[in-house]
């Protein structure tokens, strides 16, 4: 049963150097801040940080996943309130979790999205609209 | 500081073709096994490639190095897939100053023949 207040499973992904490269390639956002880490210093960044799009785009799989796929996703926004450091050799969490905000008339259903990383809340208000299949 | 007279805008882009090759790449980052369609955060990799060629025009005057990623939203009406011919359009939709930082909303409309399938809204932060 789907109803206002329902908590979605948490899921953890895991974000590394070779991703970001991977995503900079496959996104064509080759911003050296999130691969260079003499760069990112120079600019005032603890680290290289992860593209924000990547963390939206990690969090929006998340909602499409439990939705039934990319299809079922209708409306999705995020503010990007901090970073996701990414250290060398490391991999780091992105701890995913949604609570059902709203559920429309139409079967359409709000999730309220959590993201943080290194328990540090990673986006605002990030929320997707999704019609559940099935 | 950014042209004034470019807020409220509407720059069209150029027809670009989506391949398969490019939503495979997408979704293997993602973790997406169906890729028959494109990740909803896909349209990205198009509109703002559109939205970085606008606001760096010599008409609009912003240096995209200082520019930061504040927010995004996507409202998806048909997924993209490979062989769709997109057309993106990129209005200048917002604009305000905070503490001296600029805050400009991008608004880009994507239409494949001529039907609009994806409005996504990127607000870009162009640091003081």
């Amino acid at each position: 049963m789907i109803e206002v207040g329902t908590s979605l499973p948490e899921r953890i992904f895991y974000v590394d150097r070779a991703l970001l490269k991977q995503y900079a390639d496959a996104s064509g956002d080759q911003n050296p801040i999130h691969q260079n880490e003499e760069f990112a210093k120079s600019v005032g960044l603890p680290n290289v940080i992860a593209h924000g799009m990547l963390t939206m785009g990690l969090v929006g799989q998340y909602a499409a996943d439990w939705a039934g796929g990319s299809a079922q996703v209708k409306e999705y926004s995020a503010r990007f309130t901090k970073p996701v450091i990414v250290p060398a050799g490391e991999k780091v969490d992105l701890t995913v979790s949604a609570t059902v905000g709203e559920v429309f008339p139409d079967g359409r259903v709000r999730l309220d999205l959590n993201a943080t990383s290194a328990g540090v809340k990673v986006l605002g208000m990030a929320r997707a609209i999704v019609v559940k299949h099935g | 500081m950014i042209n004034p007279d470019a807020i409220g805008r509407t720059f069209k882009g150029a027809e670009v073709t989506i391949s398969q090759n490019e939503i495979d790449a997408f979704c293997a980052v993602l973790g997406e096994k169906d890729t028959s369609i494109a990740p909803p955060t896909f349209s990205i990799r198009i509109s703002l490639d559109q939205s970085q060629a606008v606001l760096t025009s010599p008409e609009v005057g912003v240096n995209w190095d200082r520019i930061v990623h504040g927010d995004q939203k996507f409202e998806i009406h048909q997924p993209l897939k490979a062989g769709d011919v997109v057309r993106c359009d990129s209005t200048l939709e917002g604009y305000k100053q905070m503490a001296g930082n600029e805050f400009v909303t991008a608004r880009s409309d994507l239409y494949v023949a001529d039907k609009l399938v994806i409005t996504n809204w990127s607000t870009l932060v162009v640091r003081a």
